[in-house]
């Protein structure tokens, strides 16, 4: 029961980091880069789950996955089945929630990064699509790391909006932090403290190994901020 | 970089499927200890696998409602299946009333009066300043635990008391916990092994709520009806009644 919760968590932190890298990469390249006089409007969509509260998030991913939705209707005429109260559904409802964890420390990596090398690569003949490759996203590194391991963090201890589109289902939902509130109910205290002890000691260890790392390299978890 | 981007959502996609016979139940919280014991009876004997999955009827009915992937819906009453069938999202057919639950009032053992004795008259005392019942507005058993306490004319002297779990489970934790003095609880959770170690309780007599009939039924899209419908005939069964019997769901008068 515990290591089902635990695997379940695992893959979805996972599953949504790597989502979140490939959403992240172009779009904090573009809040680094792009001097559209809009851009305030997307910095503060991508840092609205900072502040909104999960339940705004869960209700809206509920409705909008839900059978009722156009959405919804298209995904289940594509597949026959529907996205709320599934591990699928619980990819997307994770992404969106972990998404300003992913994209700030990218955006704010590559923004740093100095100017004159990327005009002396585009004098050079460089594309900006080849500048990206050699200069940004290898300087630019750290942070791109940083955004992997804290969407990867704040998935794991994720807790309202899987609540609210989950649906508490073993083996499909039901991630560590919902079985220990679902264990906390039904009296069976033991099965909540190891499952909330192992995710303590593991969380505790992930950050161990991210600010033992710091102390032999340049880049620290908070540098972005 | 966009291959390995179309692989990774294509993972993601289609990662957490399992393979094997297996059902899976949405349970009224009160079933808590009960079904998880015919679950594993019915697990041992077909070779069925069960997944539980308990809250509030309200909750589970808006999930399936929302096309939530369980195979059979157990309620703490029988508007919500009924519903539930008449939209379509449950089997009609397959609609049951299964059991009676009860309601009890629940004190931790430390409480320094005895519920038997004072009866509703418990929730009066000092020592009592929090009493947990589930939130009446998706819980059957919030509703039943008003309507008591509407019935003997408390509703508006202790309101200020009260503490709402969101299903009668977590109503029964607050107590539990000692966080709540007094609890309106199931008495299918009362009868629980880590319940009865740690209080004791009064039940509070039939006439002062609604009689808590619950009602179960297959959902429709339900994709393994055969193995949900073996495990409802189970539960109806006789000797699972028993099981029922000890935990204070009593077998309902058909009308």
């Amino acid at each position: 029961m515990i290591l089902q919760a635990l695997a379940l968590t695992l893959r979805l932190a996972v599953v949504v980091a790597l989502i979140l890298i490939v959403i992240a990469l172009p779009l904090g390249y573009w809040l680094a880069m792009s001097r559209s006089r809009w851009k305030f409007l997307v910095e503060s969509v991508v840092a609205l789950p900072i502040v909104l509260p999960p339940t705004v998030l869960g209700f809206y991913v509920l409705t909008a996955i839900g059978p009722l939705s156009p959405i919804g209707r298209w995904y289940h005429v594509l597949t026959g089945g529907s996205l709320a109260f599934t591990f699928r559904g619980l990819v997307i409802g994770s992404v969106l929630y972990s998404l300003p964890f992913a994209v700030q420390p990218i955006a704010a990596a590559f923004s740093s990064v100095d100017r004159t090398l990327l005009q002396a690569s585009a004098t050079l003949g460089a594309s900006s699509w080849r500048s990206f490759w050699k200069i940004i996203l290898p300087l630019g590194i750290p942070g791109v790391f940083t955004g992997l391991v804290l969407s990867f963090a704040h998935t794991l201890g994720e807790f309202g909006v899987v609540l609210m589109i989950g649906g508490n289902i073993p083996g499909a939902t039901q991630t560590a932090s919902i079985l220990i509130y679902d264990q906390v109910q039904a009296l069976n205290y033991a099965v909540a403290n190891q499952t909330a002890f192992l995710l303590l000691v593991s969380c505790f260890v992930l950050l161990a190994v991210l600010f033992g790392l710091r102390r032999h390299t340049k880049w620290s978890l908070w540098e972005w901020q | 970089m966009r291959r390995l981007g179309l692989l990774v959502i294509a993972v993601a996609i289609f990662a957490g499927h399992s393979a094997g016979q297996s059902i899976t139940v949405a349970a009224a919280a009160d079933l808590n200890f009960a079904l998880s014991e015919l679950a594993q009876e019915f697990q041992a004997a077909s070779g069925t696998k069960v997944t539980l999955s308990f809250g509030a009827s309200g909750n589970l009915f808006s999930q399936i409602q929302a096309g939530a992937p369980f195979d059979i819906f157990f309620s703490a009453d029988e508007e919500y299946p009924r519903k539930l069938a008449a939209s379509g999202a449950l089997d009609a057919a397959s609609v049951r009333t299964y059991a009676v639950g009860h309601l009890v009032l629940w004190v931790p053992t430390a409480a320094p009066f005895n519920p038997k004795q004072l009866k509703m008259d418990s929730l009066m005392q000092s020592s009592v300043t929090r009493i947990a019942l589930a939130n009446p507005q998706h819980a059957p058993y919030g509703r039943a635990a008003l309507a008591a306490l509407e019935h003997y004319g408390l509703k508006d002297i202790v309101s200020g008391k009260l503490v709402f779990g969101e299903s009668v489970s977590q109503a029964a934790q607050f107590v539990h916990s000692g966080n709540a003095q007094a609890g309106l609880i199931a008495l299918s959770l009362a009868r629980s092994p880590a319940m009865v170690s740690a209080g004791k309780y009064w039940e509070v007599p039939q006439e002062a709520y609604p009689e808590l009939r619950q009602a179960v039924g297959i959902v429709s899209r339900s994709t393994n009806k055969k193995a949900a419908q073996a495990f409802l005939d189970f539960v109806l069964s006789v000797e699972a009644a028993a099981t029922l019997q000890k935990y204070g769901l009593t077998p309902p008068v058909q009308p």
